[in-house]
């Protein structure tokens, strides 16, 4: 059995008692990767050279140090979004091909202090902007519980390695649902912490007022420790929350006795698979067997959450992606015979199709005559959607829904229908407008399909969402469980 | 405010409207690309002019969540990225400075 199915405490035990080394652990996670990754897609490239260096500087620390990072010496995939010094970033675009970052995110250099070493660039949509990862530039990756379908987006590639055991926890980023949505699909646990939790510091920006770094893991306890090691105020990151962080491993232990668990009216109406719907009835009822009382919520502005977001979302695009104009980074076009054509031919040969979409919609909402009647009504209805969390978050403890309406869908059937891709996120992007915390976790199968429960705490409430995943994970019990073809 | 034309539910936006887009945001969208993405932005306009439904009479707009305001640092000289490292991804420079095609 690949050491790789094992959780970072049975792996750090391991390092620790010198059954195996970082080194050797790296190097299995390069193999599998070599091996498997041709059917998954899940890497852009894989960092072997950094890995070996990094995790014989891990095999020190462990001989070295009494007590060294819970995530020393454990293999670990970042988001292609995440600027990671001297390796290739391109965000899945072909407008930042051969863009090697100066410096490292925060999130990136906060786990490497901890040890962690990395094996690879995760694949995922372009810019982050897709529900499914067919928007990359590159390559799609396919599911690892069926080849046939998507793996969720926009951190697919992060959810399809860790689901594959191609990599122990992976770091994406979510902003209208793109860490749970893939955890979902692939059955592993995501985390979506509030704005400003997580530094935004080199993570390449889609849109700012919503975007969080989050960890993708086998199991709630591992996504905790990835989340308690890049979690934190960051001078480099002004939009950082100063509250400290606190100790989230306690709530793992807690239990749900006590607890008030509101599930919203709005969040189990039409569209939702008969699969996904008993799954997330199973969980309810352990739920309330450990002890939770649950009630039912509404949150009546959830009808217009992805009107809302659709406004604000591409506004943001069409702002944050003026930097990508081919003259600092990216191939360009510094022959064209003016700069108004370098920049049309370095962003029309370098933009796919949703981008430009987005571009395009973000630079209409935008415009004098417009603005009023697509942006500014947006952010009133984002204010709505906020009170609307707030009221409930008085009385209850956080909220559980299903992650997605549907278990992962097959490659190309969204693809032609952009509306129909963006609601893949109804039940997740509310969660982004408002800036509360999330998560995703694995509670079952339909069809042999993952399905996702997602819990939702209040503004800095991360540890109170840890606390509910981790009943439902105990009461589910399926971490274990690997996709065939990735066991062994 | 122009507003929007609820007559045709997606802002009555065009060919002509879409080649303005195209030329402010430097997408250098063909004509074949206008036509495409044309039918796809109206959809979506359509989609979001659901918004138009929403009472918010009253309700202030929400920028940002973290109810942070005017974030200072200490104004402190650090070290940055030096002109080599500023400059090593650009696709053409001379003499440490960025070069581009003429402005015409």
């Amino acid at each position: 059995m690949s050491l790789l199915n094992l959780s970072v405490s049975e792996l750090g035990r391991g390092l620790r008692a010198r059954e195996f080394s970082s080194v050797e652990l790296a190097e299995e996670a390069l193999e599998r990767v070599d091996s498997l990754d041709g059917k998954l897609g899940a890497f852009l490239r894989t960092t072997p050279e950094l890995a070996l260096e990094q995790a014989r500087a891990a095999d020190r620390r462990l001989a070295a140090e009494a007590d060294p990072p819970a995530l020393c010496g454990i293999p670990i995939g970042h988001k292609d979004v995440l600027c990671t010094k001297g390796v290739e970033t391109t965000s899945g675009s072909r407008i930042l091909e051969g863009f090697r970052p100066p410096y490292d995110a925060t999130v990136v250099a906060r786990l490497a202090q901890d040890g962690a070493v990395v094996v690879g660039k995760m694949n995922c949509d372009e810019f982050a902007m897709g529900s499914s990862n067919e928007n990359s530039a590159f390559q799609p990756t396919v599911n690892p519980w069926d080849a046939e379908r998507v793996p969720g987006g926009s951190s697919g590639g992060s959810a399809a390695a860790v689901a594959a055991r191609l990599a122990v926890a992976t770091l994406g980023t979510d902003t209208g649902g793109s860490v749970r949505l893939p955890a979902s699909f692939c059955g592993v646990v995501g985390v979506k912490p509030s704005y400003g939790r997580v530094s935004r510091y080199g993570v390449i920006a889609f849109a700012s007022s919503l975007d969080q770094v989050g960890p993708l893991a086998k199991t709630v306890e591992d996504a905790q420790l990835v989340l308690s090691s890049i979690a934190g105020p960051d001078r480099r990151d002004s939009t950082t929350s100063a509250a400290p962080v606190g100790d989230l491993a306690r709530a793992l232990q807690e239990g749900v006795r006590g607890l008030r668990l509101g599930i919203p009216r709005e969040y189990l109406a039409a569209g939702l698979e008969d699969g996904v719907r008993g799954v997330f009835e199973s969980a309810c009822r352990w739920l309330e067997a450990e002890g939770a009382e649950l009630v039912e919520v509404s949150l009546p502005s959830t009808q217009y959450a992805l009107a809302a977001y659709y406004v604000i979302a591409p506004a943001e695009v069409s702002s944050n992606l003026a930097r990508m104009d081919g003259i600092r980074f990216g191939p360009g076009e510094p022959q064209a015979p003016s700069l108004l054509e370098a920049y049309e031919l370095a962003r029309n040969r370098g933009f796919g199709p949703e981008v430009r979409r987005r571009v395009a919609l973000g630079t209409f909402v935008l415009s004098s005559g417009y603005y009023d009647a697509y942006y500014l009504r947006a952010q009133k209805v984002r204010t709505l959607v906020a009170q609307d969390f707030s009221r409930v978050f008085e009385k209850v403890d956080a909220l559980i829904s299903p992650t997605a309406p549907t278990p992962a869908f097959r490659l190309g059937e969204r693809t032609q229908d952009p509306l129909a891709m963006y609601a893949t996120d109804a039940l997740t992007l509310p969660a982004n407008l408002a800036g509360i915390s999330g998560l995703s976790v694995p509670a079952g199968f339909t069809s042999g399909l993952p399905v996702g429960v997602q819990v939702l705490g209040p503004y800095l409430g991360e540890a109170m969402c840890l606390r509910v995943g981790a009943a439902v994970e105990r009461a589910a019990d399926v971490w274990r469980q690997v996709p065939a073809g990735f066991d062994g | 405010m122009v507003g929007v034309d609820r007559e045709d539910g997606a802002g009555g936006l065009d060919l002509a409207l879409v080649a303005h887009l195209s030329r402010l945001a430097r997408l250098g969208l063909t004509d074949a690309e206008m036509a495409a993405i044309l039918p796809q932005l109206r959809a979506i306009l359509a989609a979001v002019g659901r918004l138009q439904e929403a009472d918010v009479s009253g309700v202030d707009a929400t920028a940002q969540v973290g109810g942070l305001y005017d974030v200072m640092r200490d104004d402190q000289v650090e070290p940055g990225l030096s002109a080599g490292e500023a400059l090593a991804n650009a696709p053409s420079h001379e003499a440490g400075l960025l070069r581009v095609p003429a402005i015409q």
